[in-house]
């Protein structure tokens, strides 16, 4: 920057959020604040515009399979390399939940108040922003002794259509990102879970679907005890 | 009537403040808060945290109204998706001292009369709930665009940027 900066200018002042100047309105006349040459900031992109665009699937692959190689450095096993593939989706979750719901109609637009309308958000607003499509299934365990556990099943997930994983890293599943995601929208609307993804695909009925993928949503206890009280309520 | 608004993180911590006084009926724009009064703003809207909490779950909308009166205060929250909380303390002309505004407390209080239904007057009239309403949307709408940034690490980080704040300023004046 050429500019020196000044001394209260927005980025000095305040690295404490609880000591916002109210009077702070003045100091944009001497910000060092560097506007794009068309003057357009992101405040002057309308947030729906980009609603139907699609990207290359050959770009995403790209970037993607940069993305596991930033993962895998120094990792020391395979459920680690997956927590950083899931950590790298879960700021893209916490911001694509607000996102989508100002996209809905002013009518419909709610905050989801229990799991059922969730994981319901997830499966068809977010796959169909994602991906282009809902995703296959949603299904709760039905193992009574996991009664906060829920599975989105995806049957060939789109992260994983140019990933061949080689023998010995046989568990991997880089949807592991996409479980990240998962698990930022649940977390930010203060439904706290942990997301994992698992192949299913040679198991079963696996033969048509190769690539299935099950999205293991697990609540923790503080959420099914809201829940409980809400349904009485 | 005089109001201050503040965005809080789900961790209760604030994110963005902002003073400014109604724009409607004549009014310039310029809060009228003591500066005691400007202090006990801040107390007043985080003890409401509480109330909001509690009723975020049994009403799915995000304006939530008129959650909370502290004397000649009142708050209105909106909850986001991603439950960060809006809140707008609101205090009706009126109940300004005599001493903080002298020339225009006659003036202003004057007219508040005549219009008691104007969005400057009556804090939970039907008028004044939708104009809150287009305030919160609005707003809304740019703190979205703010957290699109990607360099601004959701749900906890301070809001520094100007054009926000300009936003918001010219939210107020468009509806309050």
């Amino acid at each position: 920057m050429s500019q020196p900066r000044p001394p209260n200018g927005p980025s000095g002042a305040g690295t404490n959020p609880s000591v916002v100047l109210p009077k702070e309105t003045s100091s944009s006349h001497n910000t060092t604040l560097r506007y794009p040459s068309n003057g357009k900031t992101i405040y002057h992109r309308h947030l729906s515009r980009s609603k139907t665009a699609e990207l290359s699937q050959a770009s995403f692959a790209y970037l993607f399979s940069e993305m596991v190689t930033y993962a895998q450095r120094r990792v020391t096993g395979i459920q680690d390399l997956e927590k950083r593939l899931n950590t790298q989706g879960h700021p893209l979750g916490l911001k694509l939940l607000d996102l989508l719901l100002i996209r809905e109609p002013p009518r419909s637009q709610s905050r989801p108040l229990n799991i059922i309308t969730l994981l319901h958000f997830i499966k068809i607003n977010l796959w169909q922003h994602l991906f282009g499509r809902q995703a296959d299934r949603l299904e709760k365990s039905s193992d009574p002794n996991a009664l906060d556990e829920y599975m989105i099943i995806d049957n060939e997930p789109l992260v994983n259509a140019y990933v061949s994983v080689p023998k010995e890293m046989s568990q991997l599943n880089c949807a592991a990102f996409v479980a990240g995601i998962i698990e930022g929208v649940c977390d930010g609307a203060v439904f706290p879970a942990k997301v994992t993804a698992h192949s299913v695909g040679s198991k079963e009925e696996g033969e048509m679907w190769p690539g299935r993928t099950v999205f293991l949503v697990k609540f923790q206890d503080e959420v099914l005890e809201r829940e409980a009280l809400i349904g009485k309520g | 009537m005089s109001y201050y608004f503040a965005i809080i993180s789900p961790l209760d911590t604030p994110l963005f403040e902002h003073e400014f006084g109604t724009s409607k009926s004549g009014g310039d724009g310029q809060p009228r808060f003591t500066e005691q009064a400007r202090h006990l703003n801040q107390f007043i809207l985080h003890s409401s945290l509480d109330i909001v909490e509690e009723l975020q779950w049994t009403n799915g909308q995000l304006y939530l109204k008129v959650i909370d009166k502290f004397f000649q205060n009142y708050i209105t929250a909106f909850v986001t998706a991603s439950n960060v909380k809006f809140l707008l303390l609101h205090q009706p002309t009126t109940s300004v001292p005599a001493n903080a505004a002298a020339p225009n407390t006659a003036q202003a209080a004057a007219s508040s009369r005549v219009n008691s239904t104007s969005v400057g007057a009556n804090p939970t009239s039907p008028q004044t709930e939708e104009a809150i309403r287009n305030f919160m949307n609005e707003v809304y709408e740019n703190y979205v665009k703010a957290i699109m940034s990607p360099f601004y690490k959701a749900p906890n980080m301070e809001i520094r940027s100007p054009v926000f704040r300009q936003r918001v300023a010219a939210a107020g004046r468009k509806y309050l």
